[in-house]
């Protein structure tokens, strides 16, 4: 079959409604396809996933892939990547992008790997370029620099995209896409993981990515310690607590807290980032929050530059300042 | 911001030897792993690398840590590679010095680029199972069992050797390395060190040329912001911010607050 320009999104629907990242993506891809042409294809791999089928539909996709069997159940990264694998050299899309779920970030670089091409991580911008080649945004090196990226020769271009990095489209239920059901290949390798035991544990409470007002601290805090007391103060504002990368390094904070790179992007109404620096891998995913206060000791640190208000203090005693502002006013 | 970006215009690469010499602490973490089933039951571990030469001292660091050998695969002609090329070479060397059951431990994304990318890839280079992100890993009778926690899904996983995991960021706390470890680890001086040419890679072999990904431009973005900045004693700056803030931040609390002492009564 000869090379075309689709798009192509792997449809992640495990934790849909909460996970949107798919749609976020289709999105996207709309926006390009009008610049390359080609049409905006949905993959959905499992078993009874015709709603998420339609969602992706009502959400802009044009065409739907399709395979439904009762083995696929639950996700599975080997017979995944190799039905993807096996979908994409039948197809010959231009393009696909998958979300930068952990799942995602697990089957992109294995089917990059089989179909020998390239593939860019966690992308927080998509543009197509004036020779047509889509370029893949990234922050990089270190924390420092963010870099732009393509896939010269190699077919199909590829990249995970952070989730929240783009709107998605309003449901629109009149909304016509084609949808291509296809059987389980009759090759498709055994499976060499089994799944012993798997269990939904959703986080219950409110999620940073949605959260109005979220509370960021780096390790100018000071301590484990000192940091909790940010636990505190978001109580007390109904707020969310995030942390860079350094923090979830010392184990002040858990994996779920990390804001930007490999971890979440945020649009709160308010941020309050108490003694961090600023370096990209942070800053990249706080391009939508709308109202942000820096606290740090270092009047030239990057955060303190982009902040509409900068506090040159201690991180950990304005914390408390705050804490003890907020108790005191919030009386009645 | 840096002084000197790390980083060179011409080829396109992150000038790697800029960086410090210390072990990603990814890395720490699955050595950690690999360390603690080597306490439960007998082991070789063999640590491995590719970088350039002073990468040397993170093998010498994993030995006194308890690393059996250390092996740099190091060359030119391996400089710039990407991940796809970067799990190629580390493939090419396992695949000459490891058969039957052996398990390969990666961490599960470097500090520095985080893509988390050669574990996986390496898998699919030596056609063996993987599982990523595991925070608990066991081996009994052959069988590897790994516990996880993924996008909001507990499992429990199985796979027979041979076999690759990723250790998850917050598992395996690295153990601290005590002084007269490291330098006893530097007086060791048996790392093997293996070339493009010794892991029998093709003689126009360039990572750098042949890499599917290519750099365009890198840049260090600055916000633009009007900035206003406070400073003086905390309690100073604190009601600074309620005078003049205490609306936008109780509007987003959902919660009123009383903005001004004389407000009251």
């Amino acid at each position: 079959m000869k090379r075309n320009k689709d798009i192509w999104v792997f449809g992640d629907y495990r934790n849909y409604f909460q996970n949107r990242v798919t749609l976020q993506i289709l999105a996207r891809a709309v926006d390009l396809s009008t610049q390359t042409g080609g049409t905006v294809c949905a993959v959905v791999l499992g078993h009874r996933v015709d709603t998420y089928v339609a969602e992706y539909i009502a959400h802009g996709a044009q065409k739907v892939y399709v395979i439904d069997d009762p083995t696929l159940r639950s996700y599975s990264i080997e017979r995944y990547s190799w039905l993807m694998s096996w979908l994409v050299t039948r197809y010959q899309p231009e393009t696909l992008l998958v979300g930068a779920t952990r799942f995602g970030q697990e089957i992109a670089p294995r089917v990059a790997k089989k179909l020998k091409t390239g593939l860019t991580a966690d992308c927080i911008d998509l543009e197509i370029n004036t020779k047509g080649l889509l370029v893949q945004t990234a922050p990089s090196f270190g924390g420092n620099l963010i870099a732009k990226i393509i896939t010269p020769v190699k077919r199909p271009q590829m990249a995970t995209v952070r989730p929240g990095t783009f709107p998605e489209l309003p449901h629109d239920d009149a909304a016509n896409g084609q949808v291509m059901v296809l059987p389980l290949p009759g090759d498709l390798p055994e499976d060499r993981i089994r799944l012993v035991t798997s269990e939904h544990r959703p986080s219950k409470k409110q999620k940073i990515e949605d959260a109005d007002i979220v509370i960021c601290g780096g390790r100018g805090m000071g301590s484990k310690g000192k940091f909790k007391k940010l636990f505190d103060l978001a109580a007390l504002m109904n707020a969310e607590v995030g942390a860079t990368r350094p923090v979830v390094y010392s184990e002040w904070v858990s994996h779920d807290a990390l804001v930007g790179q490999a971890g979440k992007n945020i649009k709160p109404k308010i941020l309050l980032s108490f003694g961090i620096s600023g370096a990209i891998q942070h800053t990249a995913a706080l391009s939508d929050a709308h109202f942000i206060v820096a606290v740090n000791k270092n009047p030239n640190a990057t955060m303190m530059k982009m902040a509409d208000v900068a506090i040159v203090a201690d991180a950990n005693q304005v914390c408390l300042g705050i804490i003890k502002a907020i108790k005191e006013k919030a009386r009645d | 911001m840096v002084s000197e970006l790390p980083w060179d215009s011409r080829t396109g690469t992150l000038k790697r030897d800029l960086a410090q010499g210390m072990m990603d602490p990814a890395s720490r973490r699955a050595l950690e792993a690999a360390l603690q089933i080597k306490e439960t039951q007998p082991a070789y571990i063999c640590a491995i690398t590719m970088g350039p030469a002073m990468a040397r001292e993170i093998l010498h660091q994993a030995m006194a840590l308890g690393a059996d050998e250390g092996v740099l695969l190091s060359d030119r002609r391996m400089a710039g590679a990407d991940t796809f090329l970067t799990s190629h070479i580390l493939a090419r060397f396992i695949q000459k010095e490891c058969q039957g059951e052996y398990l390969v431990m990666c961490g599960t994304q470097t500090s520095d680029s985080e893509t988390a990318q050669v574990g996986p890839q390496l898998s699919e280079e030596l056609n063996i199972p993987a599982i990523t992100y595991a925070g608990h890993v066991e081996i009994k009778d052959r069988v590897v069992e790994v516990h996880r926690h993924v996008d909001e899904f507990f499992e429990i996983l199985n796979m027979d050797l041979p076999g690759l995991v990723t250790i998850d960021l917050s598992a395996y706390k690295p153990r601290y390395l005590a002084l007269e470890g490291v330098e006893k680890a530097f007086e060791n001086p048996d790392i093997r060190h293996i070339d493009a040419r010794q892991l029998g890679l093709d003689a126009d072999f360039n990572a750098l040329k042949d890499s599917p990904t290519r750099i365009m431009d890198v840049y260090s973005p600055t916000a633009q912001k009007e900035n206003r900045v406070l400073k003086g004693a905390v309690k100073k700056v604190v009601d600074q911010l309620f005078d003049d803030y205490g609306k936008v931040i109780s509007s987003a609390m959902g919660k009123d607050l009383k903005t001004h002492e004389h407000d009251e009564a």
